[in-house]
């Protein structure tokens, strides 16, 4: 993902694994690689989109991002600070960077309900995260800065004292927006953050996430299973299969011309609204289920569900490069979807 | 149609709830043939899963009651039947498949004795034999080694396998009737793929027909016969799916049709449907979409609209909409 201007977002091989512990045995007895050496940048002011199944470690790279989850290695640089090595200190000069830093840094989650305390006020919600982050907005201006940040996400001020569960679903994501926009940031990572609203709804939050952009200069970390909603918002992508990067490009080379056989997976097995008017296509269904993350294959991660498979694969692990195309992937055989795909992929 | 394996007539269904009776499903009217596929569409709380419910005589007693309407399947009123038989009726004749897997399966047992259970208690067969047949079942929804698998736990089955698991319950006493409620809405979507394919297969293999609940105008599109789009647990637009996602006459539809991007359409600014879905209990007068709509003027406050046929194609299109002709005209005028 080239791009003239400097990111704002630059995540180098970063590794991300939790502890599989034995409660008979008391100790370690394995890991889960969730995050295993991606790399990626995004520009100040644009969207990243981040795709992949579940289980594929879109949240852990995401919580690893904003300092939930710490990397066993790799470099999260922000604006060119390493948010990692930083994080090395409780106290002192070093440790109140990374607070001013990490605070231009926020998320919005999937399940505006449970991340909403339901024994706040929506005013008391917002005004929260100025009472942890004491210099960002003066205590004076909390009650109009709340009701500008409501009236900014298609609330009614009006209603700054209710309570969470006096909501409905959209509106509660607008007030986990709200509270999200409190502390200024300059990047917001949104981990499924329309999937559960109902169509209508998502499109109303998406239209808001695109105008605050603009408004804002926003940069996005958008995570999604949604193909169709990460194309429409995106101008990047990224697509992520057990913790790699298989392919990354602009929105219109991943969707367009993609050539790692994963990626067109997936995009073959999105579901066209109108399937009559839409050019024919091979619709390629992927035998099985994602590995398991604690003994991923060697070689390509992808083989095991891979129709074009070869012995290669098992032994060389293909690394995300320029390969075919003008955008990079991690195939030994990348191809252009408009190859004929053998049929036999149908088969379950 | 001339005989309907299944026609419900004005059913109503209401729950008594603490702040006041609500109509989840409000005079709901369809018909569907032997190995047809109906889906019903619409938002959340808009009454698919009680209409599914009704049918499969599964509202939750004694909050939830059917208080109008009939239910016939081949030729017999469902509603006015004994409890008992109805009972017998499912899975034999009517099965259904939920959006949760992991609570409709029990915990602590093998997945194969689940399957097995059925035709043991249902056919009598040894349990040899039942094994036998969940193995071969198992195999038939594409959940691979079966033979191996018969005896692991739910839990030791990804979300996309118990799926399958399920429908293979679904399957097992070869149903005429199969209602699936979102029944990939918690998958991936390469795994909703397989699972879609797979209920096509299942469909005209057996000539099974179905009723496919979703949210989703997308993932049926491909499977469906006909569309059924409800709103406030009120039918308000019927008629065969491409009839309705084409010459759409209701803005609801409408509405939700421009919330979708689409993978292959333009890039440009979404049209939501403004405001959100209603509170049953607090319904406004006439049609329950006018405070959403457009198109409203003051008839669709003083009258509710019912059902009528849509000009271009009158025999089977209907929408429930004071201003369906000119909402046609601007779908069809793009
Ligand atoms: N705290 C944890 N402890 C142990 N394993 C974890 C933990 N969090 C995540 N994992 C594992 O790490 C892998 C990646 O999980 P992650 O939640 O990042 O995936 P995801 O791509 O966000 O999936 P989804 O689409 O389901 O949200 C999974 O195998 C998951 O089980
Ligand atoms: N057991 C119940 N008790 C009280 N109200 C109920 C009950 N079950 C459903 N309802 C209400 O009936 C209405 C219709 O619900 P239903 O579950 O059919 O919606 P749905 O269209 O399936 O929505 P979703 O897409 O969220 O599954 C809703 O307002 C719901 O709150
Ligand atoms: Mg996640
Ligand atoms: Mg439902």
């Amino acid at each position: 993902m080239s791009s003239p201007a400097e990111p704002l977002l630059s995540v180098r091989d970063l590794h991300t694994s939790f502890p599989i512990h034995s409660a008979l045995l008391r100790r370690k007895v394995g890991e889960v690689h969730a995050v295993s050496g991606v790399s990626f940048d995004l520009p100040a002011g644009r969207t990243l989109g981040l795709v992949g199944e579940s289980g594929s470690g879109k949240t852990t790279l995401a919580r690893t991002v904003i300092g939930l989850e710490r990397p066993r290695s790799g470099q999260v640089l922000f604006d060119g600070r390493d948010l990692v090595t930083l994080s090395g200190r409780r106290r002192g000069a070093k440790a109140a960077e990374l607070r001013r830093i990490r605070r231009q840094i926020q998320m919005i989650f999937q399940d505006p309900y449970a991340s909403l305390n339901p024994r706040l006020t929506v005013r008391q919600i917002i005004s929260e995260a100025w009472m942890i982050n004491p210099g960002v907005v003066p205590r004076h201006r909390w009650t109009a800065e709340v009701n500008d940040l409501l009236a900014r996400v298609g609330l009614n001020p009006d209603h700054a004292d209710r309570y969470p569960h006096q909501f409905s679903g959209g509106q509660r994501q607008r007030i986990g927006i709200a509270r999200a926009l409190a502390l200024r940031p300059r990047l917001v990572i949104c981990d499924e953050a329309v999937s559960a609203l109902d169509v209508s709804v998502q499109a109303q939050v998406l239209n808001l996430l695109v105008d605050l952009q603009a408004d804002l200069g926003l940069s996005y970390l958008f995570i999604a299973h949604d193909l169709s909603v990460v194309r429409h918002i995106s101008n990047q992508v990224a697509v992520m299969y057990l913790g790699k990067l298989v392919e990354t490009g602009t929105t219109d080379q991943i969707f367009t011309a993609p050539v790692h056989p994963y990626t067109q997976a997936l995009l073959s097995a999105v579901p066209v609204t109108r399937p009559w008017a839409a050019p024919p296509r091979q619709q390629i269904i992927l035998t099985g289920d994602i590995p398991s993350p604690v003994s991923p294959p060697s070689g390509c991660r992808f083989r095991t569900r891979c129709w074009k498979a070869q012995p290669r694969c098992a032994s060389e692990e293909p690394v995300l490069a320029h390969r075919l195309g003008d955008h990079p992937s991690a195939c030994h055989f990348p191809e252009l979807p408009a190859q004929p795909q053998p049929a036999a992929v149908g088969a379950r | 149609m001339d005989h309907p394996l299944l026609s419900v007539q004005d059913l109503t269904v209401q729950f008594r709830t603490r702040a006041g009776t609500i109509t989840a499903v409000d005079r709901v009217s369809f018909d569907l043939a032997e190995g047809e596929t109906l889906a019903i569409l619409g938002e959340t709380g808009s009454g698919k899963s009680v209409t599914a419910q009704a049918v499969m005589g599964l509202v939750p007693r004694p909050a939830g009651q059917v208080t109008g309407g009939r239910i016939i399947y081949d030729g017999t009123d469902l509603l006015t039947r004994p409890p008992s038989e109805a009972r017998r009726l499912n899975g034999t004749e009517l099965a259904m498949v939920f959006q949760d897997p992991l609570s409709s399966l029990n915990p602590v047992l093998r997945v194969g004795a689940q399957i097995g259970e059925l035709f043991r208690r249902r056919r009598g067969a040894s349990r040899a034999e039942a094994r036998r047949k969940a193995i071969e079942l198992m195999d038939r929804v594409g959940i691979p080694a079966a033979a191996r698998r018969v005896d692991d736990y739910p839990h030791q089955f990804s979300g996309g396998m118990r799926q399958r698991v399920m429908i293979a319950m679904a399957l097992a006493l070869q149903p005429r009737l199969l209602i699936a409620d979102e029944p990939t809405t918690a998958l991936d979507v390469t795994v909703q793929a397989q699972i879609m394919a797979l209920l096509a297969d299942l469909k005209a293999e057996h000539r099974m027909a179905m009723i496919l609940i979703s949210h989703d105008l997308g993932v049926v599109a491909g499977v469906a016969d006909r569309a059924m789009l409800m709103y406030a647990g009120r039918v308000v637009e019927t008629g065969e799916l491409r009839e309705v996602y084409e010459t759409t006459a209701h803005p609801y539809t409408r509405g939700l049709m421009a919330s979708i991007p689409e993978l292959d359409g333009p890039r440009e600014r979404l049209q939501p449907i403004p405001g959100a879905p209603p509170d049953l209990m607090r319904l406004p007068s006439g049609c329950p979409f006018r405070p959403r709509c457009a198109y409203a003027t003051d008839i669709c406050a003083s009258q509710p609209p019912t059902l009528a046929a849509v000009p271009t194609r009158p025999d089977s299109h209907r929408a429930a909409c004071h201003h369906a002709e000119e909402v046609l005209a601007d779908v069809v005028a793009g």
